[in-house]
């Protein structure tokens, strides 16, 4: 697997440019700009409503920016729907994990790219399978089984299938919308270790969460969102939780 | 904890078969001596739910996509009576595809309403089977239309094929093909899908558009089939025809374990409920009900076995 380009190093996997989204009348982001590199985390960070939500959709092409620039690979990037986004490689966890609860695990994690064999195309449920059982064993998921209907599943297990989905697909950059917002203490540090996973791979994260002691431990760059305004990055070395929260507040200590 | 879900989903799946079974049992001590269980009556009850079977079939496509479709009784009768007035005209070939024709064309109507302008499908196939059957009516002036070609009346009629009726081939064909592509091909997993979180499956890359529009032309087509083989068997079409399918076809494919709210569907459930209805409709007539108590009893069987497999304990 060789992801990325020769000579593109450098180029940052994801530009965002002087971004702007509003809708009707409500301007849910006023220009935003940021660069994130392969092997980056980067946390999103922002009150209810600050616009976190909306900004990875944009970038997932489930909406379409009213102005600004996107790069992918330095490469621009308008994506008419969420599909071609997912061909260019960028995987999404959403908030609602987006999974079919009457499907079972390996369905889901093939959804919309099953594979298929012989001359009528046929589904291989063989190899769905097979992959599926590798992947959850990696990610050490723990599923009753690859046949599991998803709605027999715990919070953590669904979570966990979304992010092995994300994981499967990803070449490029993983968004992860809150993904640990509804988990125990154990899940989450499991959910944690496969972010670091996912670093050491070289994919680029862009992980929205209402946790700062989370946001302190897993990236390497902090982006604040305040009413749709961005109000700065900092470096995650660099700051401290009471500066972060003054500036997601607004109000200065 | 989920060990017991899996078992409740498959005691639900097995419930139509021990109905089945049951009712087999019920008619066979109760209509003993009244030729319930002769090879004839047997057959007959095969024969005669053949194109409600075909409907079914159809129909677990779209309730499996989590639409519905109200308007394929409507359908059955145009078909037929389109099938049968170009049949007067011209050759019998061109009358089965005008009929399966007619039956896709309403599909494409009621699927191009429900997929681009965003109708919920109960509202637009309530209104559609109102059009559809009042055209049928139109044209055919109340009246029957004969069939009179042999070689059509063979082939989807009384005909036989090493001995096997031909309502049954066509059916067992409906049946295999619809069960191969539901389960087996990338479009049935994609309606399983759809039907269970259009939002996910849209954000996986499937066309939910599309597939809504296209599982109501499956319905359509199965509409368009069972027109010819009513036609072919009553050698005649009628405006009446497929009427009263439509509360025994949706019944059947419900009881047979496929969800009306999308998400699950099986092709050889709804066999099963297709013939269980049959049979029940059999049974009740040999024990010489009048028409108003079998419908009384259809109606409460089915409440009864619907009940039982819709109950979902998680909620
Ligand atoms: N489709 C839409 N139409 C109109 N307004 C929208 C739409 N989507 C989001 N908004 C508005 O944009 C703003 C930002 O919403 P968004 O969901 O991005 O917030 P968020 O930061 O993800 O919040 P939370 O932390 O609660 O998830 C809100 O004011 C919201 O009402
Ligand atoms: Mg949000």
């Amino acid at each position: 697997m060789a992801p990325y380009p020769e000579g593109h190093a450098m180029t940052p996997v994801l530009q965002l440019k002087n971004i702007r989204k509003s809708f009707g009348g409500v301007t849910a982001i006023q220009d935003f700009s940021l660069d994130i590199h392969a092997g980056e985390v980067v946390a999103l960070v922002g009150d209810n409503g600050a616009g976190k939500s909306t900004l990875i959709k944009m970038i997932s092409g489930v909406y379409t920016p009213t102005s600004g620039d996107m790069l992918l690979d330095g490469q621009p990037a308008d994506f008419p729907d969420a599909s071609v986004a997912r061909e260019r490689g960028i995987e999404v966890v959403y908030q609602d994990l987006a999974l079919a609860d009457q499907q079972t695990v390996y369905m889901n994690l093939f959804l919309g790219r099953e594979p298929v064999k012989g001359p009528l195309r046929l589904l291989d449920r063989k190899r769905m399978i097979a992959e599926t059982d590798t992947l959850v064993k990696e990610l050490d998921v723990r599923i009753p089984s690859a046949s599991a209907t998803i709605r027999d599943l715990s919070g953590g297990q669904r979570q966990g299938v979304a992010i092995a989905r994300a994981t499967h697909w990803a070449k490029k950059i993983i968004l992860l919308d809150e993904p640990t917002a509804a988990l125990g203490v154990a899940e989450t540090a499991r959910v944690e270790a496969t972010i670091e996973t996912l670093k050491a791979r070289n994919l680029a994260i862009f992980i929205i969460s209402h946790s700062l002691d989370q946001v302190f431990r897993l990236s390497d760059r902090i982006c604040v969102l305040r009413r749709g305004q961005q109000i700065g990055i900092r470096e995650t070395s660099q700051t401290d939780k009471n500066e972060i929260v003054s500036m997601i507040t607004g109000v200065s200590k | 904890m989920s060990i017991s879900l899996p078992n409740r989903a498959v005691l639900q799946g097995l419930i139509v078969y021990a109905g089945f079974v049951l009712i087999f049992l019920f008619f066979a001590v109760m209509l003993w001596d009244r030729g319930f269980l002769s090879a004839q009556n047997l057959t007959n009850i095969v024969l005669q739910t053949a194109p409600a079977t075909v409907l079914a079939v159809g129909l677990v496509f779209v309730l499996a996509a989590g639409e519905i479709d109200l308007s394929f009784g409507a359908a059955v009768a145009l078909s037929a009576i389109v099938a049968a007035m170009v049949m007067r005209v011209t050759v019998w070939p061109v009358g089965v595809a005008a009929g399966l024709a007619t039956g896709m064309a309403v599909g494409f109507v009621n699927g191009a309403i429900v997929a681009y302008v965003r109708l919920p499908s109960f509202l637009v196939t309530l209104a559609t089977m109102g059009v559809v059957a009042g055209i049928a009516r139109e044209l055919s002036n109340l009246q029957s239309i004969p069939v009179t070609a042999d070689t059509f009346i063979g082939i989807f009629g009384g005909g036989k094929l090493l001995g096997i009726p031909s309502l049954v081939i066509w059916t067992v064909l409906a049946l295999l093909i619809g069960h191969l592509v539901f389960r087996e091909t990338r479009y049935g997993a994609h309606i399983l899908a759809t039907g269970d979180n259009p939002r996910a499956a849209l954000v996986s890359g499937i066309r939910v558009a599309r597939l809504r529009l296209s599982v109501l032309v499956v319905s359509g087509a199965c509409a368009g089939l069972a027109g010819l083989l009513y036609a072919g068997r009553l050698q005649a079409a009628r405006y009446t025809l497929g009427e009263s399918d439509l509360m025994t076809v949706i019944a059947a494919v419900i009881v047979g374990g496929t969800a009306l709210s999308g998400g699950r569907g099986t092709i050889p459930g709804a066999l099963v409920g297709s013939l269980m209805m049959g049979m029940l409709s059999n049974g009740l007539i040999l024990m010489g009900l009048s028409v108003s108590w079998q419908m009384i009893i259809k109606g409460l069987i089915v409440l009864a076995a619907v009940a039982v497999s819709l109950r979902d304990p998680n909620r």
